[in-house]
């Protein structure tokens, strides 16, 4: 496949590249795990791109799709502002500690890294999800930052509070650090954050994780474009594809049935992890 | 009706979410629209060489620095047009960030102007650091 890749001029690359994030984007976001994610392993084991053009092309294309989707979530009236602004305190410091070690970790820990990242996120979509809201009782440090809010429900607007405060900032410190050494939303820490340990609504934590995002992936761009890491003939057919696919995959959302879609893209996910583990250490990337 | 009361119904978390949610969106269509134009023209010029990104080289130095890639864009060139798409794209999260500080101050919410100014501090570190610096 390397080989066949290795003879295509520019043009056909692009092509590929565009029609192959168009996918993951279009899954990714179908089936709510995220696009980011694959771009990496796709990019590096199906096209033999250095995971360091790879990171900064996946990077670009996170903070427009979640820029893109927190647009909708904003206006519906999920996300909380506050939450989402106090956390990004944690997760831009964290990103910019995460894109500095990506410029002095080894190329094959860092793939190594990626590919236990993978198989967590798969894990995380497989197990079923408990909501575990707080027993009402408001939080100190909570009421201080004014983190508690409301939502819309079936039933109207429903009040929750947030908990955990330290803990939830520490974990998404963790998401910043990864975002910013890998290159991706790293979504799903921030909603094991602020599902588990915050004890936050899904609904709200989905969408407030997917708000921030975009600002935490931005605190890492800087320092990934002075290192060269984003190449505008890459970046452009990756990040064209992932928005166009992801905006698509969020329109037919509503009506499709991804249950199985969800267990498909999950397998692949889990492959996807597994080889770039071993790549990493027979050092083939 | 009391000014005070006026002014933070004018602007109650509602409307600025929704004009939050516009902001988003317009900066990241315009900054698509322009890697798309950078795009085609790009492989206008390069579509028929044969591409380099298996072994890792960095971006040309000229495409990490905002003097360059303004200098490279304007010049109605592929890749500075694609890069300052990319400034654009990055900008719109920041530019969202900005405006949050605004929309606290509205509130008179001075905490949070502060945690908000925190955010934007490191941000711009980064973002203007990563643009001059090196």
């Amino acid at each position: 496949m390397l080989l066949v890749i290795g003879k295509m001029n520019t043009l056909e690359f692009t092509l590929l590249i565009g029609i192959g994030s168009f996918l993951a984007g279009f899954l990714g976001s179908l089936t709510g795990l995220g696009g980011g994610a694959v771009i990496v392993p796709l990019l590096t084991l199906v096209f033999g791109i250095d995971i360091r053009y790879a990171i900064g092309a996946s990077l670009v294309s996170v903070i427009a799709t979640s820029s893109g989707a927190a647009a909708a979530y904003v206006r519906e009236g999920y996300s909380n502002i506050r939450i989402g602004m106090f956390l990004e305190i944690a997760t831009t410091i964290g990103a910019l500690v995460g894109a500095f070690l990506a410029g002095m970790l080894a190329t094959a820990l860092i793939t190594v890294i990626f590919g236990l990242v993978l198989l967590y996120s798969a894990y995380l979509a497989a197990v079923p999800k408990q909501e575990s809201i707080g027993d009402g009782k408001p939080d100190r440090l909570a009421t201080f930052l004014r983190l508690d809010g409301d939502y819309p429900t079936a039933t109207g607007r429903q009040n929750y509070h947030a908990h955990g405060i330290p803990g939830g900032f520490s974990l998404m410190f963790v998401a910043g650090v990864l975002s910013g050494l890998l290159g991706i939303g790293s979504g799903a820490v921030k909603v094991l954050a602020m599902d588990q340990i915050m004890r936050l609504p899904f609904k709200v934590s989905t969408t407030t994780s997917n708000f921030m995002i975009g600002v935490t992936a931005a605190a890492s761009a800087g320092v990934y474009l002075s290192r060269g890491y984003i190449e505008p003939g890459l970046v452009m057919p990756v990040l064209l594809g992932v928005l166009a696919g992801s905006l698509l995959g969020a329109r037919v959302l509503i009506t499709a049935s991804t249950k199985n879609l969800r267990i498909v893209f999950s397998s692949v996910i889990v492959i996807l992890g597994v080889e770039m583990i071993l790549n990493g250490i027979t050092g083939n990337l | 009706m009391k000014l005070q009361s006026e002014r933070t119904m004018r602007w109650p978390d509602e409307k600025v979410e929704a004009v939050m949610g516009k902001l988003l969106i317009a900066g990241v269509l315009l900054a698509a629209s322009v890697v798309l134009c950078g795009g085609a023209r790009f492989l206008y010029l390069y579509g028929a060489a044969t591409p380099h990104y298996r072994v890792f080289h960095g971006a040309p130095l000229e495409l990490r620095t905002l003097n360059g890639i303004l200098r490279d864009a304007t010049a109605r060139r592929g890749q500075g047009l694609i890069q300052l798409g990319v400034l654009m794209l990055v900008a719109t999260p920041i530019a969202r960030v900005a405006f949050s500080i605004f929309a606290f101050a509205r509130q008179r919410d001075y905490l949070y102007v502060s945690l908000t100014l925190i955010v934007f501090t490191l941000l711009m570190y980064s973002f203007v650091g990563g643009l001059y610096d090196f």
